[in-house]
C-alpha cells in the first residue's frame, strides 16, 4: 500500500478536513441556522476547534512511535497552522462580537476575567510558532532550536484547556475530556523520556 | 540488490487495476473523512426551529404591567425562546434542552404550598389553570450575559399566596423544582445539587410583577421552558425564575438557593439584575439580546427600577448581590 508515501494526498486531506468545519459554520451562518445565540456558538465552536487541532498535533508523535505512522509528521505543521487559524477566528469573534471592537475595554476585561488572560497568553504563544512554521525558518533556526521552540505547544494546549475549564459554569464534561486526553499525551512523553534515560544506563535483570 | 525479482508476471497487478484501486481507496478516504468531520460538526451544531405545540390559554392582556419596552426592543421568536434554554436537569447545552425534555411528564402535576401559612394546600393542574391568566411581556436577563423579551402568560404569585394566608411570622418563600433522575437521566453531570431550589423575600414574592407563568405566546409552556408552571421575576437574573415548581414553602428565614449553594462567591440570594455589580468572572454592564449581533446596555433592575427599587432602599447592593 502506497498510502504512507503519498504526501500530496495527505496534505489535501488535511486541508480539506481542516477547512470543512469553517465552511460549515459559514454555510450555517448564511442559512441563519446558527441557533438562538450565533455569537456564542461561533465563539465556542472556533475555541473547541483550536483545542482539537492542538490535540491532534500532540498525537502525531505517539501515533508514529506506536503505529509507525511516520507520514503524519509531514502534516504536523499544517495541523498546527489550523489550530492557529481557528484560534485567530476565536479571538476575532471575541473582539468583534463580545467587545464590539471597543479595544480599550479588552484590558479591563482581561484583568477581570482570568480565563481570558490565559486564553490571550496561549494565543500569543502560538504566534511565534505560526511565524516559524516554514521550511526556511526551520533551516534558519536549526532543527534542534526549532524543535525546542515548538515545544511551547504543550503550554499552549494546557493553557487552552484551562481557559475552557474556567469559563464553563458547572458542567465540566467537555473540558475534562480534553484535560484527560492532554494529560495522557503529555504523560506519554514523560514516560518515554524516563524510559530513555533508564535505557541509557545499564539495566539489572 | 541486482537481478530480476522472483515474481511471476501473472501476479503483478496490471497498471490500470493498480491505479483504479488507488483511485477507489482515495475516494473512500475522502468521503469517509468528510463524512466524519461534517458529522462531528453537526452533533455540536445548534438545532433548528422549534414548533409551538402547547394548548391555547385564554388570557387578558395587561399592557400596563408589561412595562416599558423601548421602541427598538422586539419580542423574541418562539424558536429563540423555546430553543435556547438553561435547564440543567435535562442538559447543560442550551440548544439540547428542548429535545431532551420532550417526553417530560407534566400532567398530572401538583404544587404543594405549605410552611408558615394558615391554609396549607396542594394545587393540582386544574386548580392552577383556574386562576385568571394575564399576558405579560417581560425582559429576561440571564446571569451569563444574554437576554430575551418573552410574552408570558400566567398569574401573579401574590394571588396564590393570598389563598394560603401566610402567617405573620412568614418573611420568605422557598421554591423547589420537580426532580426525578429517571426522567432527567443527564442530570448527574449538571454540576449542581438537585432538586433545584430558589427563594424570594416575602415582599418580593408579593410584588405585582412577580408571576407564576403557565404559558408563553398564548399557549401552555413548552417543557424546556419549565412546564407546567414556573416562576418569573423579571428584575432578577434568570436563574431566580425557577422552573417546573412542585413545592412552595413560607418560611421565617432566607431559603437556600441552588446557585449560591454551588458557588456563594459568585451568586447571591438577591441576584438582582445590576449593571454596576459585576460577576467575579465577567462584567454585567452589557448584554447580548438574542437575535441581535451587537450588545446593549444592561438596565438597573433589568429596566424595572421604577417598580422595584423601593424594595431595596437602604441596602448595599454590592454586599447583598
Amino acid at each position: 500500500m502506497t498510502f504512507s508515501s503519498d504526501t500530496r494526498f495527505h496534505r489535501q486531506l488535511v486541508v480539506f478536513n481542516g477547512l470543512l468545519p469553517a465552511l460549515l459554520i459559514l454555510l450555517d451562518a448564511w442559512r441563519g441556522k446558527l441557533g438562538a445565540n450565533p455569537v456564542e456558538f461561533v465563539t465556542r465552536a472556533t475555541g473547541v476547534l483550536t483545542l482539537v487541532f492542538l490535540v491532534i498535533t500532540l498525537m502525531v508523535t505517539p501515533l508514529r512511535k506506536i503505529y509507525g505512522w511516520n507520514w503524519l509528521l509531514k502534516q504536523r505543521r499544517l495541523l498546527g497552522l489550523f489550530a492557529f487559524f481557528y484560534g485567530t477566528a476565536h479571538l476575532l469573534t471575541y473582539l468583534a462580537c463580545d467587545r464590539d471592537w471597543h479595544l480599550q475595554t479588552v484590558i479591563g476585561d482581561v484583568s477581570k476575567r482570568p480565563f481570558i488572560a490565559i486564553g490571550m497568553f496561549s494565543f500569543a504563544l502560538m504566534i511565534p510558532l505560526a511565524v516559524t512554521s516554514t521550511n526556511a525558518m526551520i533551516k534558519r533556526l536549526g532543527g534542534q532550536r526549532w524543535a525546542q521552540l515548538h515545544r511551547l505547544t504543550y503550554y499552549i494546549t494546557i493553557g487552552g484547556v484551562l481557559h475552557y475549564y474556567i469559563i464553563v459554569k458547572s458542567d465540566i464534561t467537555y473540558p475534562l475530556i480534553f484535560a484527560i486526553i492532554v494529560a495522557v499525551l503529555i504523560g506519554y512523553r514523560v514516560v518515554a523520556s524516563i524510559k530513555k534515560a533508564r535505557g541509557a544506563a545499564p539495566r539489572a535483570s | 540488490m541486482s537481478g530480476s525479482p522472483n515474481i511471476p508476471s501473472s501476479e503483478i497487478t496490471p497498471e490500470a487495476t493498480f491505479h483504479n484501486r488507488r483511485f477507489f481507496m482515495k475516494s473512500a478516504i475522502w468521503a469517509g473523512s468528510a463524512f466524519a468531520t461534517a458529522g462531528l460538526y453537526r452533533t455540536f451544531a445548534p438545532r433548528p426551529e422549534v414548533k409551538n405545540t402547547g394548548a391555547a390559554i385564554t388570557s387578558v392582556a395587561e399592557p400596563a404591567l408589561s412595562t416599558s419596552l423601548a421602541a427598538d426592543e422586539k419580542i423574541n421568536s418562539f424558536t429563540e425562546i423555546a430553543g435556547y434554554n438553561n435547564y440543567y436537569e435535562f442538559s447543560t447545552d442550551k440548544s439540547e434542552v428542548a429535545a431532551k425534555a420532550k417526553y417530560f411528564v407534566t400532567d398530572p402535576w401538583s404544587v404543594q404550598v405549605g410552611g408558615l401559612v394558615q391554609k396549607p394546600r396542594t394545587f393540582d393542574l386544574a386548580d392552577l389553570l383556574k386562576f385568571e391568566s394575564v399576558e405579560r411581556t417581560y425582559r429576561f436577563r440571564c446571569v451569563e450575559g444574554w437576554s430575551m423579551v418573552i410574552p408570558w402568560v400566567g398569574f401573579p404569585l401574590s394571588k396564590l399566596l393570598s389563598m394560603v394566608e401566610p402567617t405573620s411570622a412568614a418573611t420568605h418563600v422557598g421554591f423547589e423544582t420537580y426532580y426525578d433522575i429517571k426522567q432527567m437521566p443527564d442530570s448527574g453531570s449538571a454540576g449542581i445539587d438537585l432538586p433545584y431550589v430558589e427563594g424570594l423575600r416575602l415582599d418580593e414574592a408579593m410584588h405585582p410583577l412577580t408571576l407564576l407563568a403557565t404559558g408563553l405566546y398564548g399557549k401552555t409552556l413548552p417543557n424546556q421552558n419549565g412546564a407546567p408552571i414556573r416562576l418569573v421575576v423579571p428584575w432578577k437574573y434568570g436563574f431566580k425564575s425557577i422552573k417546573s415548581v412542585v413545592k412552595i414553602t413560607l418560611m421565617d428565614r432566607e431559603p437556600p438557593t441552588t446557585w449560591s449553594l454551588a458557588n456563594p462567591g459568585e451568586y447571591g440570594f438577591y441576584s438582582n439584575v445590576n449593571p454596576t455589580v459585576d460577576h467575579p468572572r465577567w462584567s454585567q454592564a452589557r448584554e447580548r439580546r438574542i437575535g441581535e449581533v451587537g450588545s446593549r446596555e444592561t438596565l438597573m433592575f433589568n429596566g424595572y427600577a421604577e417598580q422595584v427599587a423601593h424594595l431595596y432602599a437602604g441596602m448595599d447592593l454590592k454586599e447583598d448581590f
